[in-house]
C-alpha cells in the first residue's frame, strides 16, 4: 500500500469533489494566464525582431490616445482575474463551513509526529485510515511548535497551531493510499513529519478499526509512555542530548564495546531499559542513561518495548515497519 | 548650485562631446587612493562601490548555500547530507538573499550611485548618514556571518515563533539582532533618499521630469520608513522573549504565535517591493534607451510606482490563508491581492509599448531587461493563483510557492540588477566591458533560471512541501532538472564576476555616454568627477528625449 511511484506525473490524483473543482479552477485559470502572457511573449519577441535598429519597418506614430488605451490595459486584466477570485473565494467558504454530521478526528501534531484519533477511540500515529463518502472533520492542535496538516490528495491544508483548534474538512470519494505531510517548516525532520493517507471503504474502515486500529493502539500508548518517562528527550532526534536514535533499532545487529554483538530483541531491549550499564555500546558514546529498574510497571514496560518495535526508521511510516 | 540660464539650450540637444581631459581634476575613482579615502568616503559613488562590493560577497555567500540545496535534492532520501545542515543551508540562503543582497542590491549601490546625479545633485541630502548606514550595514552583517560560523541557524529566514525562540538549539540570537541591526542601514538610505529628492533637484527639474529610476527609488524609501520600524519591533520582540521568556509569541508564556505572523509580514510583504520596485526603476531607463524611443506612459508608470508601494501595505494577510487567521480576514486580503495586478500590468504593459516601433539595439542591458519582462509577468500571474483562497489551501508551502517568488526575485530584481551593472558600468568605472560575453551570460542566465525553477511550479502542483530535505521518489525527476538548472544558472553568474572584474584592468575606456543614452547621468564624464558635474547640467525639456516619440508624448507633456 505506497502511493504510486510512477516516473514522471504531471497531474496529482483527486480524492475529492472539491478537489477536483480546484482542479478545474486552476486549469482555467492557467488559460486566462495564457491569454495575458503570451501577447506580451510573442509582442516583445516580434518587435525586437522587426524594429531592430536599422530595419526598415515603418515607425510611424500609431496616433492612439495613450490615455484609453492605458485604463483599458489596467481594468480588463483586473476585471478577468477578479472572476477568479469570486470564484475561488466561493469553494473556500464551502471549505470552512463543514456539516453537522461529519465525524471529527482528533490530530495532535508534535516535532515530529502526527497523532490521529479517531471517535471510537483508536488512534495511530503518522498514518490516517478514514472513511470515503462521509464527511469528515479533522480537529487540529499542535503541543509545541507551528505544525500543518497537508492533504494534497483533496488540495487541502491547515495549520496546527500550539494554543488553539483549526480546522479541516472534506468528504472523499475514492479510495487509495496518498501522502500525508507536514507543511510547515518545524524543525530538523520537519520533512519526515507524515505518513499515508489511506481512504478506505465505510465496510473496510470498521474492519481495520476492530483490527489493524487496536494494534495501532498499542504502538501509539506506548508513545505516550515513552514520552512521559523521559526517553523521548534523549532519544528522539534532534534532541541535546545525542543518546542512540531506537528507529528501526528492534531486530537490527547491535556492536557492543566488548566486541560482541547482539540482535536487539525483546528481552535485549526490556534488560536494556532496567539496567543500561550492561551491554556497553561500541562507538565510545559516554552511558548516561539511569536505571528504570523499578521505576516502570511490567505493562508499562510492554507498551513501551511493543513502541520502539513499532518505531519506524526515519522517512518510513509505521505501518510499513509492521 | 546655480541654474544654467539658457532657455533655449533645451531645444538643440546635440551628441555629448566628453570635456577636455588637460586641466581636469581626477574623477572621483582617482582623487585620492587611501585606504582611509575609501573607507571615511562620503561621497555617495564611493559609499555605492563599498556596497557593491558588499552585496556580492553575500550573493556568493547565498548563492553556495543555494548549490547546497539543490545537492542535496538531487536524491530523494537525504542520503547526501543530514536533515539538519540542510535546514541550515536552506536557512542561510534565505536570510542572506533576502536582507544581505536583495534588499539593498538596487537601492543601496545603482540608487545610491545614480540618484544625485540623476536629479543633478553634488551628493545625497547626508552624506554621512550614508556612510554611517554603510556601517550599520556591515554590523548586522558580521552578526548574521558570526552565527553562520557558530553553527548556523535552522529556523528558515522567516524565524517563526515559537520554533524560533523556544525549540531551535541553533544560532538564532546573532541572526536575529544581525537582522535587526541592519534594518536601521536600510531605514537610513531610505529617509536619505527622500530628504535628496524632495531638496536636491537641479533647477528645472520638476517631479515629473525625473527618470522613473528615481520614482520607484523614491517609492521605495517611503517601504523603508513605513515598513521597517514593523519588522525591528517584532525582532526585538523576538529576541526578548528567546533570551528572557517574555511571553509575547509563545503561548508556553501567555503569547500568541499567529501575531508574529501578522508583524513579519506587515514588513515583509512590502519588502517584496522593496526588491522589485528599483528593479521596475532599472527596466524603465534601459528599454527606452535600447528602443531609442520616449518611454510609453510616463506619468502612468511613475503613478504605478506610486500604487504599487501603497497596495503593498494592505496585502500581507495572503501569506496566511491556511495559518490560522479569520475566514473573513483571508477573504478581503485575497479581493485586496488581486488589486496589485492593476499597477503590474501597467509597467509591463508600458515596457512593452515602447518597444513598438522603437529602434532596437539588443545590447546585454536590453537582453536582461526583455529577459526580466517575461519573467516577471509569470512571476506575477501566478501569486495571483497563490492570492486565489481555494488554490492557495492546495499550493500554499509547497514548491509552487518557491518558483513562484523566484520568479519574481530573482527573474525579477536579479535580471534586473544584472542588466543595471553592464548598463551603468561604464559610468561607474569607465570602462567597457566585453559585449560577446555579456551576451552569453545574460542568456545562459536566462535559460537556467527557468530550467531550474518552472519545474517547481510542477512539483507544487503535484504537491511537494517546501523545505523538505527528503522528499517523496517519485519527485526525484523534476528535482533533478531542477538541480542541473542551477549549475547552468551558476556558470551564467560566474562569467560576469570575471569579465567585469577582467575590464576593471583592461576593458576599454568609456566615453561619457556610451549608449547614447538620455538622462542626467550621462551628461558628464565616466567615471564622474566627485563632484558630479564639472558645470551645473541643462535639465531637458522632457524626460526621456530620444529620437523617437510617439504622438502620445504630446498629450502627456502639454
Amino acid at each position: 500500500m505506497t502511493p504510486d511511484h510512477a516516473a514522471l506525473q504531471l497531474w496529482p490524483v483527486a480524492a475529492s469533489a472539491s478537489a477536483v473543482e480546484a482542479d478545474e479552477l486552476i486549469l482555467a485559470f492557467t488559460v486566462l494566464t495564457l491569454v495575458l502572457t503570451v501577447p506580451v511573449f510573442i509582442a516583445i519577441t516580434w518587435f525586437a525582431l522587426r524594429y531592430r535598429e536599422g530595419s526598415d519597418a515603418d515607425r510611424s506614430p500609431s496616433g492612439i490616445r495613450s490615455n484609453l488605451i492605458e485604463i483599458s490595459w489596467m481594468l480588463i486584466p483586473f476585471l478577468l482575474t477578479l472572476v477568479f477570485f469570486v470564484w475561488g473565494a466561493r469553494l473556500f467558504v464551502d471549505s470552512k463551513n463543514p456539516p453537522p454530521d461529519a465525524m471529527v478526528v482528533e490530530v495532535i501534531g508534535r516535532q515530529w509526529m502526527w497523532k490521529f484519533q479517531h471517535p471510537t477511540g483508536q488512534s495511530e500515529i503518522n498514518d490516517l485510515h478514514l472513511p470515503i463518502g462521509q464527511p469528515i472533520k479533522l480537529r487540529i492542535i499542535s503541543q509545541d511548535v507551528i505544525h500543518a496538516l497537508y492533504l494534497p490528495a483533496v488540495r487541502m491544508q491547515v495549520a496546527a497551531l500550539p494554543d488553539r483548534y483549526t480546522e479541516m474538512w472534506f468528504k472523499a470519494d475514492k479510495v487509495g493510499t496518498f501522502h500525508l505531510y507536514c507543511s510547515e517548516y518545524c524543525g530538523t525532520d520537519h520533512s519526515v513529519m507524515g505518513g499515508k493517507l489511506t481512504l478506505m471503504n465505510p465496510g473496510d474502515y470498521q474492519d481495520w478499526l476492530v483490527h489493524a486500529g487496536a494494534q495501532q493502539g498499542v504502538a501509539a500508548a506506548g508513545r505516550a509512555l515513552y514520552e512521559a518517562y523521559g526517553c523521548a528527550s534523549c532519544h528522539e532526534p534532534g534532541s541535546p542530548v545525542k543518546a542512540p536514535s531506537l528507529a528501526g533499532l528492534y531486530g537490527s545487529k547491535v556492536a557492543l564495546a566488548d566486541g560482541r554483538s547482539v540482535v536487539a530483541d525483546d528481552e535485549w531491549l526490556r534488560q536494556k531499559i532496567l539496567n543500561p550499564n550492561g551491554d556497553k555500546l561500541a562507538g565510545g558514546g559516554k552511558q548516561v542513561m539511569p536505571s528504570f529498574a523499578g521505576r516502570i510497571p511490567e505493562d508499562e514496560l510492554n507498551k513501551i518495548v511493543d513502541f520502539i518495535k513499532a518505531y519506524p526508521r526515519p522517512g518510513q511510516s509505521a505501518e510499513a515497519t509492521r | 548650485m546655480s541654474a544654467s540660464g539658457t532657455i533655449e539650450g533645451a531645444a538643440h540637444r546635440e551628441p555629448h562631446a566628453p570635456e577636455a581631459t588637460i586641466g581636469r581634476k581626477p574623477d572621483y575613482l582617482h582623487a585620492e587612493s587611501t585606504l582611509r579615502s575609501w573607507f571615511l568616503t562620503t561621497d555617495h559613488k564611493r559609499i555605492a562601490l563599498l556596497y557593491l562590493a558588499s552585496i556580492t560577497g553575500f550573493f556568493v555567500i547565498g548563492a553556495l548555500a543555494a548549490g547546497v540545496v539543490r545537492l542535496a535534492l538531487v536524491v530523494p532520501n537525504g542520503a547526501i547530507m543530514t536533515n539538519d545542515t540542510y535546514n541550515k543551508a536552506f536557512t542561510i540562503h534565505g536570510v542572506v538573499m533576502v536582507w544581505f543582497f536583495l534588499i539593498p542590491s538596487i537601492p543601496a549601490t545603482f540608487g545610491n550611485f545614480l540618484i544625485p546625479l540623476m536629479i543633478g545633485a553634488k551628493d545625497l541630502a547626508f552624506p554621512k548618514l550614508n556612510l554611517t548606514s554603510w556601517y550599520v550595514f556591515m554590523a548586522g552583517a558580521l552578526f548574521t556571518l558570526v552565527s553562520v560560523v557558530l553553527g548556523g541557524v535552522d529556523t528558515g529566514w522567516t524565524f517563526y515563533a515559537p520554533l524560533s525562540t523556544a525549540f531551535s538549539n541553533t544560532w538564532v540570537l546573532p541572526a536575529l539582532i544581525g537582522v535587526t541591526i541592519v534594518g536601521f542601514s536600510s531605514i537610513l538610505t531610505g529617509l536619505n533618499f527622500v530628504v535628496t529628492i524632495h531638496t536636491m533637484r537641479a533647477p528645472g527639474m520638476t517631479w515629473f521630469k525625473l527618470p522613473i529610476f528615481v520614482w520607484t527609488h523614491y517609492a521605495t524609501s517611503l517601504i523603508f520608513l513605513l515598513a521597517t520600524p514593523v519588522i525591528t519591533t517584532a525582532l526585538i520582540l523576538l529576541i526578548a522573549e528567546r533570551a528572557f521568556h517574555v511571553g509575547v509569541f509563545d503561548p508556553a508564556f501567555g503569547g500568541d504565535p499567529v501575531l508574529f505572523q501578522h508583524l513579519f509580514w506587515f514588513y515583509s510583504h512590502p519588502a517584496v517591493y522593496i526588491m522589485v520596485l528599483p528593479g521596475m526603476g532599472v527596466i524603465s531607463e534601459i528599454v527606452p534607451a535600447f528602443a531609442r524611443k520616449k518611454l510609453f506612459g510616463y506619468r502612468f508608470v511613475a503613478y504605478a510606482s506610486i500604487g504599487l508601494a501603497s497596495v503593498t501595505f494592505f496585502v500581507w494577510g495572503h501569506h496566511m490563508f491556511v495559518n490560522g487567521q479569520s475566514d473573513l480576514a483571508s477573504l478581503v486580503f485575497s479581493a485586496l491581492s488581486f488589486a496589485v495586478a492593476v499597477p503590474s500590468a501597467v509597467k509591463v504593459y508600458n515596457w512593452t509599448a515602447t518597444i513598438h516601433k522603437g529602434a532596437l539595439r539588443l545590447d546585454t542591458p536590453m537582453l536582461y531587461a526583455m529577459g526580466y519582462i517575461g519573467l516577471f509577468v509569470l512571476g506575477g500571474l501566478t501569486g495571483l493563483y497563490l492570492a486565489t483562497l481555494a488554490i492557495n489551501q492546495h499550493i500554499h508551502a509547497t514548491y509552487f510557492v518557491v518558483a513562484h517568488f523566484h520568479y519574481i526575485m530573482v527573474g525579477g530584481t536579479v535580471l534586473a540588477f544584472l542588466g543595471g551593472l553592464h548598463f551603468w558600468w561604464p559610468k561607474f568605472t569607465g570602462r567597457m566591458y566585453s559585449e560577446p560575453w555579456g551576451r552569453v551570460s545574460a542568456i545562459l542566465i536566462f535559460l537556467g533560471f527557468n530550467v531550474t525553477f518552472f519545474p517547481q511550479f510542477i512539483l507544487g502542483y503535484l504537491g511537494m512541501p517546501r523545505r523538505y530535505a527528503t522528499y517523496p521518489p517519485e519527485f526525484q525527476l523534476l528535482n533533478v532538472l531542477s538541480s542541473a538548472g542551477a549549475t547552468i544558472l551558476a556558470a551564467g553568474y560566474i562569467f560576469p564576476m570575471l569579465y567585469l572584474v577582467y575590464s576593471l584592468w583592461f576593458g576599454r575606456k568609456a566615453p561619457a555616454n556610451p549608449w547614447d543614452a538620455k538622462g542626467l547621468e550621462w551628461e558628464t564624464s565616466s567615471p564622474p568627477p566627485t563632484l558630479n558635474f564639472v558645470s551645473p547640467p541643462e535639465v531637458p525639456r522632457i524626460p526621456y528625449d530620444y529620437p523617437i516619440q510617439a504622438t502620445e508624448s504630446k498629450d502627456q507633456h502639454r
